[in-house]
């Protein structure tokens, strides 16, 4: 039996940053300026004042000691759904900014798929009064299309200039190769990327999860990976085409992982994220026919999670991105074909990453914190958090060792849809700094 | 006796002893169902939900004659009668049955899984009596009493499934059986109806019907359903028949006394022609009697397998 989760946390957890804050004996990772030492850092009223060897016998205000653990500048999620508006009882603005700060993030970026879709000036500007002042900043992706329908271009130009930072019609593909074209030459004026869910509807119609040796076993429908490797190849030609910046979605097909790969050679404008479930988990999963294993694109094969792997690894996958996709019990708890496809990733993201690509050696921790504390600032030109003198702190701190088991009461998130639950991951989010605020995490 | 699950969710893991215990078992039953009275008190002060949230009238039928025959309660539940249209989950659906005192569950549903979820939700024993494409253990357990019972073996026989393998639980269920017990398995049908990887299942895959003949002691011939071609998935019923459909001219081939199994409905003409269907080689009857048999077995044995029998 389940009761309805309810978010006891309000705002009050967040706690202001002391005017005084010393956060001594952390390891300092900032990639960009290609640091990594063993430092303290000084913050005063919000700001970043010195950071070296700071003697805290005479210190008058807070000292935090972050032996063991790693300062990185603040990361972002730029593929989160936050649900408000339209599905409150899921995720609300709130919540999900709660869960991002559990789970070690300072921005995400909304996807546009809520009930009204982010397709009008005044869905941004609902979302920025509703995530005003507060710890995460979130960023609005607005849809491509209106009403996402991918038929005729949202006011781009409009949404951009009051915030969105990206355009996606994220959950749906745009079919119509003319639109994505488009859709593609318009952006460049405004030079943000175009980020694209790649999948050829016509192949996935009817399906649960990726087609091959699973889907023959359980009888579910199939959803190939041609699906989605046919759109990837079509809109990196058309980002070829319109000399625009476009960014792939949540890839999970080896095939798109090389498709990228090459047109990044070539020098075409195409970036890419992967999600945590996908580098760690495969289809082998669904057989316990547990619906959260239930997400689109669906988990592959163990070649395309060692090739997606491979992508992190040599640069071809520029971001880790969660895919956070809160859904009710109600709606999980349900036939394997009836339930809907999502999991949530923001609270989980951290542990995964460090578990499956850190603690196996296949990402360096500097690697790792490019791809959510670099990259994502980069591709969407956005101004990058960094950790040196008379900078607004903006950090993400977490213990790389701390060895924890997911749970779901823990998550601060409105739904619990994770496949995560009962993993035992090694690393673990500790404290999140940002917009003179911070928030130690309690997972 | 090697027998003991509380439900039988699928064929898949299904060791091979416990399935020569189900279809020894089986045989005990059939025996008693030629005498004068059928009915024993087997399972008596027992409830058993037949809960169909799918059209079928063999199975459903079969299931509840087997229960009668071992003096079970029944409760029948079909999904175009009941709440399910009025919005409720499957699992409150099952939750409020099982409140009210019901030992086992048969459940036939369009959902692959939808029986394994119900049995995180009730404590009752759970038969999957056909989830989507996935299993239909009891189908497959009586076409292989009706092999064994015809051809006295299963080991070393070659068994055909032929037609839409894609879709079907029947296949799958009877290719997990088969092979665990020891039987050669090929599957024959339109490229598009073979599904991904289904070699890596122990069988052989063929597109040429006429070359599995002569290799075949048993034609296990699946329904062909006509919404697979509005999907795109075969041109048309003449060219599946004239290519797939299994006729007299075709069993001319065979270098043996095939055996011609269906595990119904049949749409004769497509997937099957009249006179191989009412031919001697045909043991399509059999088979439900048998059906009957192996449900008996295996309600009998979920239930404990204690009582004696007789």
């Amino acid at each position: 039996m389940k009761l309805t989760k309810t978010v006891i946390i309000s705002r009050k957890a967040y706690q202001a940053v002391p005017e005084q804050l010393l956060l001594k004996n952390g390891r300092i990772i900032d990639p960009q300026r290609q640091v990594d030492e063993q430092a303290d850092i000084l913050i005063e009223n919000g700001v970043i004042t010195r950071v070296g060897i700071i003697d805290d016998s005479t210190f008058p205000g807070q000292v935090i000691d972050l032996t063991g653990k790693i300062v990185s500048p603040g990361w972002m999620d730029m593929h989160t759904h936050l649900r408000e508006p339209g599905r409150e009882d899921e995720e609300t603005i709130e919540s999900g900014m709660l869960a991002a700060a559990n789970g070690g993030f300072t921005s995400v970026c909304c996807m546009p798929n809520t009930q009204p879709p982010i397709d009008t000036q005044e869905i941004i500007q609902y979302i920025k009064d509703r995530s005003r002042n507060a710890l995460v900043n979130v960023h609005p992706i607005a849809a491509i299309t209106k009403g996402r329908e991918g038929k005729e271009l949202s006011e781009i130009l409009e949404l951009v200039e009051q915030g969105a930072v990206a355009i996606s019609d994220d959950g749906s593909p745009v079919m119509s190769a003319e639109i994505m074209r488009r859709a593609l030459e318009y952006s460049r004026m405004v030079d943000i990327p175009v980020i694209g869910h790649e999948e050829d509807i016509t192949m996935t119609e009817g399906g649960d999860i990726n087609e091959g040796y699973t889907s023959t076993c359980l009888g579910l429908g199939g959803m190939p990976t041609v699906a989605e490797d046919i759109m990837v190849a079509r809109d990196i030609m058309l980002a070829e085409y319109t000399g625009a910046r476009f960014h792939v979605a949540h890839v999970s097909s080896g095939k798109s992982v090389e498709l990228i790969r090459q047109a990044k050679a070539k020098g075409i404008k195409v970036t890419a994220e992967v999600t945590p479930h996908h580098f760690s988990l495969t289809e082998e999963a669904v057989r316990s026919f547990d619906t959260n294993t239930k997400m689109n694109p669906p988990l592959r094969t163990e070649e395309d999670r060692q090739a997606l792997l491979e992508g992190l690894k040599d640069g071809t996958i520029d971001v880790i991105a969660t895919d956070h996709a809160p859904h009710s019990w109600e709606e999980k708890e349900a036939e394997y074909k009836r339930a809907p496809f999502g999991i949530i990733g923001l609270e989980t993201a951290l542990g995964v990453s460090l578990t499956y690509l850190y603690h196996t050696g296949i990402l360096s921790l500097p690697q790792i914190i490019e791809k959510f504390a670099v990259h994502p600032y980069r591709i969407l030109n956005l101004p990058q958090p960094a950790i040196e003198q008379n900078v607004p702190a903006n950090l993400t701190i977490f213990d790389p060792e701390a060895e924890w088991v997911v749970q779901e009461e823990k998550f601060l998130s409105k739904s619990t849809n994770s496949p995560f639950i009962g993993h035992r991951l090694k690393g673990k989010p500790f404290l999140v700094i940002h917009n003179g605020q911070l928030f130690f995490s309690t997972l | 006796m090697a027998f003991d699950r509380k439900h039988l969710l699928g064929m898949d893991g299904v060791t091979r002893e416990e399935i020569l215990t189900i279809l020894d078992t089986a045989r005990s039953f059939r025996e008693i169902l030629e005498r004068p009275i059928k009915r024993v008190p087997t399972l008596q002060g027992k409830t058993v939900v037949n809960l169909f949230f799918e059209p079928s009238t063999r199975t459903r039928i079969s299931f509840e004659l087997a229960e009668k025959r071992l003096s079970a309660d029944i409760i029948n539940f079909t999904a175009s009668a009941s709440s399910v249209k009025k919005g409720e989950t499957l699992i409150d659906t099952v939750r409020n049955i099982e409140a009210m005192k019901i030992d086992m569950v048969v459940v036939r549903h369009s959902s692959p899984g939808a029986p394994h979820l119900l049995t995180r939700v009730v404590d009752a024993n759970v038969i999957n009596a056909g989830d989507g494409g996935h299993e239909h253990p009891t189908q497959a357990l009586l076409d292989m009493m009706t092999i064994r019972e015809k051809l006295g073996t299963l080991e070393g026989i070659t068994v055909a499934l032929v037609g839409d393998i894609s879709h079907s639980r029947v296949a799958m269920s009877n290719i997990y059986g088969l092979r665990t017990m020891g039987a050669r398995v090929l599957v024959c049908g339109p490229s598009t109806l073979i599904p991904k990887e289904i070699e890596r299942l122990g069988v052989e895959v063929y597109y040429n019907v006429d070359e599995v003949i002569p290799q075949a002691d048993v034609l296990n011939i699946l329904r062909l359903q006509l919404e697979r071609q509005r999907k795109g998935l075969f041109p048309s019923l003449r060219e599946y028949h004239n290519y797939f459909g299994i006729t007299r001219e075709r069993l001319e081939k065979a270098t043996r006394k095939l055996l011609i199994m269906h595990p119904g409905p049949m749409n004769r003409g497509v997937e099957i022609s009249s006179d191989v269907a009412d031919s001697d080689h045909s043991v399509i009857l059999e088979q439900v009697t048998y059906g009957v048999a192996i449900r008996m077995a295996v309600l009998y044995l979920l239930a404990g397998g204690k009582s004696e029998i007789n």
